[in-house]
């Protein structure tokens, strides 16, 4: 096949198929094993220094936001992140100083409530910098390509933009139509969080509502952990298998952690903390006001369960509950002029 | 005489969007205003549209604004809740409609930037990147765009083209190998609605806003906007149009209360 153009951005988290395998043989057990640990052991664990990370969910909603915490208070460095459309979770982690470099589908923006102040500042001034560009279709197949054990992937989008020259894709003439085509490399990240409704303690897991990028992005993986509102016995699994959309042996720890997606999402669980995101927000918009946020919330706490309690505790987390559940009406306090 | 209805360049562009929306078809909607006017179109014009979320969500009943594409509104009642990958290959096989975008930057034929203001390594402004833009400007069939409108956004060469227009011109996209017969349709602004030239796939202007003249649509457009002879006046927002959208899509003001 004729290369007819080729990205400048930096090829991450590529690996020859074979060597791939051969990782997976010799690192992934297939074994029923209880995989059940501690977050702070599970991100001491699995997370080295200059890894390339991805977050399962999309951006605040099912993601597991109590290990972004753990990374922060561990102080995690040298951190590459997958912006696969990453929201909350990569504006903390570079605010803290763990991320300096990204691939950009969708990062540095806060959706509705608008851009990240503190994230943009970094890449802005230079201290984070962004490796590739690409679309978030564009990163669901690079993990599609990773799951399926292949090289690469053939697909129609980012074809003929700037997205594509700053990517790490190539365009070929394709040998069956004759048109050119993008093609986008695998991408197996080094360590892959992913937030569940529930799972055993093997790490069979059951997720409820939109499965986002996970099916791909927890078989891209290389180590996966996963964190679990609630830990279920396995009969239950075993009793409705077709329900099981990520299997045990893929995983290398779970955690059970009630409200890890908290200020985020858990659809029909709690809808995202928007007061909470208000107050990160306004913080954020000075490197004082991050060092107080997360002097607050992250170092000046053990662990998530003290964070828990001081965003609120039952009380937020009641009404959270009820937001989700359309009873009682959210307040948006960044939404006031 | 008529009851003079008050409302926002926000709620106006979202009325004016939404009825580009046909009942029947399928939207693939991106962040803020595109979910409200589609969300807006479902609940008057359009109750079969089928909208579409890239996270998963696929034929949701709306029932209030979703502050991302992915959160639990996006697949409440919904017909299916499912994958980026289910959504985005579905796009490519030719099954989405419109895609609904916004933008920061614009150029003549369509193209748009959603990634940097200045140079991409040293930007003066950095922008959260294509997202799911670029997906939806190069697969789905009609793809509309709604955005601010003055010489900063609409200009002669976007700073960084994050989202397939019609790029050089006529059989640009073609060339480049994105699927025949797509491209950009309409554009909604504060002042107008714009679409573009068949022969030569450049902007054109459709209609101006009621109370906006050619004169202001001009000097807020940094390239030459085709103006045909015949300009309609955009309808303005019915009344039932803004109590729906203040009570139902969006009671907490979160795009529409920004003006």
């Amino acid at each position: 096949m004729d290369v007819l153009e080729e990205g400048k951005g930096e090829l991450l988290a590529w690996h020859d198929p074979d060597e791939h395998r051969r990782w997976i043989l010799e690192n992934k057990s297939r074994s029923l094993e209880d995989k059940r640990m501690g977050l702070k052991e599970a991100v001491d664990k699995f997370v080295q220094d200059d890894n390339y990370i991805a977050m399962g969910g999309f951006g605040h909603i099912r993601v597991s936001m109590a290990s972004i915490y753990e990374m922060i208070r561990q102080r995690k460095q040298n951190l590459i992140m997958a912006g696969k459309t990453a929201v909350h979770d990569i504006d903390i982690l570079i605010a803290s100083g763990c991320v300096n470099r990204v691939e950009v589908a969708y990062s540095f923006g806060h959706e509705l409530r608008g851009l990240s102040p503190a994230s943009r500042r970094a890449v802005e001034e230079g201290t984070v910098k962004v490796l590739a560009e690409i679309s978030n279709a564009g990163f669901q197949w690079r993990f599609k390509a990773a799951a399926m054990g292949l090289p690469f992937i053939p697909t129609r989008v980012m074809l003929g933009t700037d997205t594509f020259k700053y990517s790490s894709a190539k365009v070929v003439k394709d040998p069956f139509s004759g048109k050119p085509i993008c093609l986008l490399p695998a991408c197996y990240p080094d360590v892959v969080f992913i937030h569940v409704h529930r799972c055993d303690k093997f790490g069979n897991c059951q997720i409820d509502g939109i499965m986002i990028e996970d099916f791909e992005l927890a078989r891209a993986a290389r180590r996966l952990v996963v964190t679990t509102e609630e830990i279920i016995d396995e009969e239950r699994i075993r009793n409705a298998p077709w329900r099981t959309v990520i299997p045990f042996y893929l995983v290398d720890a779970v955690v059970e952690v009630p409200y890890g997606s908290h200020p985020g999402n858990m659809p029909y669980l709690y809808y995202s903390d928007e007061e909470h995101m208000a107050e990160w927000l306004k913080l954020s918009r000075s490197p004082e006001g991050v060092k107080q946020y997360l002097e607050n919330y992250v170092y000046g706490v053990k662990n998530f369960e003290e964070y828990l309690e001081l965003i609120g505790g039952v009380k937020k987390l009641n009404y959270l509950k009820q937001v989700e559940q359309l009873r009682a009406p959210l307040k948006a306090p960044w939404a006031e002029r | 005489m008529e009851k003079k209805v008050e409302y926002n360049t926000t709620e106006l562009m979202a009325c004016a969007a939404s009825k580009i929306l046909e009942d029947g078809k399928s939207v693939f909607v991106g962040t803020g205003l595109p979910i409200i006017a589609s969300a807006l179109a479902q609940k008057t014009h359009a109750p079969n549209l089928l909208i579409v979320f890239e996270a998963g969500g696929v034929g949701p009943r709306i029932p209030m604004l979703p502050i991302s594409v992915g959160d639990s509104r996006t697949f409440y009642k919904a017909a299916m809740a499912t994958s980026m990958d289910y959504i985005m290959s579905t796009a490519q096989l030719g099954y989405m409609d419109y895609g609904f975008l916004g933008a920061a930057q614009i150029d003549m034929y369509g193209n748009i930037n959603t990634t940097v203001i200045g140079s991409h390594d040293r930007p003066k402004a950095r922008l959260p990147g294509s997202g799911g833009a670029n997906d939806g400007g190069s697969l789905c069939w009609k793809t509309i765009i709604l955005m601010g409108q003055d010489t900063r956004r609409f200009v002669e060469k976007v700073d960084f083209l994050t989202t397939p227009g019609y790029l050089t011109g006529p059989g640009a996209r073609e060339k480049v190998g994105l699927p025949a017969g797509t491209g950009p349709y309409r554009v909604v602004t504060q002042l107008g609605i714009m679409g573009f030239d068949d022969k030569s796939k450049r902007m054109k202007l459709l209609s101006v806003h009621p109370g906006v003249t050619l004169e202001q649509v001009r000097a807020n457009t940094g390239f030459d906007l085709i103006i045909p002879e015949k300009v309609t006046v955009t309808k303005p927002p019915t009344e039932k149009e803004l109590k729906i959208l203040r009570t139902e899509i969006d009671p907490a003001g979160m795009v529409i209360g920004k003006s």
